[in-house]
């Protein structure tokens, strides 16, 4: 069985453990190195990315971490474990530990205060024509995409509306290689692609390791 | 595709996203740095403790929005402020300051002795204070978008909390197990929403975030209440009441995480000098507990 680890330092990190346990994956929390052990892929939830880092090297998570990615690990971040997998943020405070995985500079809560968060329909292609309900609390999104990083979604304004991929709307979704990136929830929504997509990537990368 | 903003699903996840999180009371700018420092999920801003609201009595309002904001400015984790229970201009006045979620809060003087707030049509999240399953789901009725077990604010004494969260979780539990021809007159008795009842005896839960408040003053509290099935820990007085604020709520956050790993509790309680002193429920007036404000 494929086993997935969720960093269960604080946040939203039942929800995911409940959605892959649904899709058959093995799933468990990982709040030490030791619980690193075995594990096929690793999804770093939302929740606050500060609090998450400092716990994270409070208790030596980044550095094994940091190993597991450079060895090929798949890693999915949603909100504020996108932040965490990102080269750069505009806002980070002083020492924000950040894993530097992929390739992009996050904006941290993009969107203003808690009123501003939203839900709304994303068009994201990889999951084919059926848009994906995204749902937004204090999001990031993606500033700038590196060398290879694959835009997945993007955020339609309404004067972009329409225009998919080719729109100027913000970054919302990336991946790189094994690396996946949502600024949304989609733990939250109870449509299961994105999970499904990402145990695809595992699937992947276990066959090729 | 257009975006929709305050709808019951996004304000219901903002609560969702500080799981497992401690939130912390803090009075100016310098206290909310060192929150955010030793790892707050939230920050609440308000001017005055409520330890030192029951000392110095008189009546609490709503803090001066210069000092909410003085607070937005000083952090980037979430900043929630209080308004008085049934006061909805405060909490419109708090909406237009862009706190992030209102406590709506027996802390402060209320307002109104018959009324909540109607929390439904605002497009910031409310968190309400409960003693029990029935009061729960009373405020999620009005719009609540997370709970928290009052306990006794501002007295480092767990008790009230325990007690309070305990009621809760074993109304859930009772909910669970009765017979479907009593779940009408256990709403009647509960004072609360039939559907919601019914809702709760399908999730196992309530449908929305509960954390604990009012007493956690040590890690081993906060550890405690996890335990007892909350989802995370508001801490008042008991950080900066301490002798060593930021040490005190770095262990505190700790513990949150590792809430059932007794060997990481024992690491992070030792040495952190004198905790708030704490006052026996006993030797409050009846008149004077918090508690009980709230319908």
């Amino acid at each position: 069985m494929t086993r997935i680890g969720v960093l269960a330092l604080q946040g939203d990190f039942r929800e995911h453990i409940t959605v892959l346990r649904e899709l058959g994956a093995g799933a468990f929390p990982v709040r030490l190195p030791s619980d690193l052990d075995g594990v096929d892929g690793l999804i770093i939830p939302g929740g606050e990315s500060t609090v998450m880092g400092k716990l994270m090297v409070a208790y030596g998570l980044d550095q094994p971490l940091r190993d597991l990615i450079a060895g090929g690990l798949p890693v999915w971040g949603t909100c504020a474990g996108l932040i965490l997998l990102s080269r750069e943020t505009d806002n980070a405070l002083a020492g924000q530990p950040l894993l530097a995985a992929m390739n992009i500079r996050t904006c941290r809560n993009a969107f203003g205060p808690q009123r501003a968060s939203f839900e709304t329909l994303l068009k994201v292609p990889a999951l084919g024509e059926t848009p994906y309900h995204a749902v937004f609390i204090r999001g990031p999104v993606v500033e700038q995409a590196g060398e290879g990083v694959e835009v997945l979604a993007r955020l339609n304004d309404d004067e972009t509306a329409g225009e998919t991929l080719n729109s100027s709307g913000p970054i919302v979704a990336v991946r790189q290689g094994p690396l996946l990136g949502t600024a949304f929830h989609p733990e939250v929504t109870g449509d299961t692609r994105f999970h499904d997509y990402f145990l695809g990537i595992v699937r992947e990368q276990a066959r090729s390791q | 595709m257009e975006k929709q903003t305050g709808t019951t699903r996004v304000k219901r996840n903002f609560p969702e996203m500080l799981k497992g999180g401690v939130i912390m009371y803090v009075v100016n700018a310098e206290q909310a740095r060192i929150a955010e420092e030793a790892g707050a999920s939230a920050v609440m801003a308000l001017e005055r403790v409520p330890a030192d609201i029951r000392r110095d009595g008189g009546v609490a309002r709503m803090s001066d929005p210069e000092l909410i904001l003085g607070i937005k400015n000083a952090v980037t984790i979430p900043v929630m402020a209080k308004c008085r229970i049934g006061h909805f201009v405060e909490a419109e006045i708090l909406q237009a300051l862009g706190v992030d979620c209102i406590d709506e809060s027996e802390v402060l003087t209320p307002a109104d002795e018959s009324y909540h707030v109607a929390k439904e049509q605002f497009e910031v999240p409310f968190v309400c204070g409960a003693r029990d399953l029935g009061e729960a789901l009373r405020r999620i009725g009005e719009g609540a978008a997370m709970i928290r077990s009052k306990g006794e604010a501002g007295t480092g004494n767990i008790v009230e909390a325990v007690r309070h969260l305990r009621a809760i979780t074993d109304g859930i539990r009772r909910l669970t197990i009765i017979p479907e021809e009593e779940l009408m007159m256990e709403a009647k008795n509960l004072g609360a929403p039939y559907e919601l009842v019914r809702e709760v005896r399908e999730l196992k839960r309530l449908p929305v975030v509960l954390f604990c408040a009012g007493g956690v003053a040590t890690p081993a509290d906060a550890a405690l209440v996890m335990r007892l099935g909350s989802d995370g820990v508001f801490v008042g007085s008991g950080i900066f009441k301490s002798s060593d604020p930021l040490r005190t709520a770095k262990a505190i956050v700790k513990a949150t995480t590792h809430f059932e790993d007794p060997q990481i509790l024992a690491e992070v309680s030792a040495g952190l000098g004198e905790a708030m002193r704490g006052i026996e429920l006993r030797a409050i007036p009846e008149g004077q507990l918090m508690a009980q404000r709230g319908w």
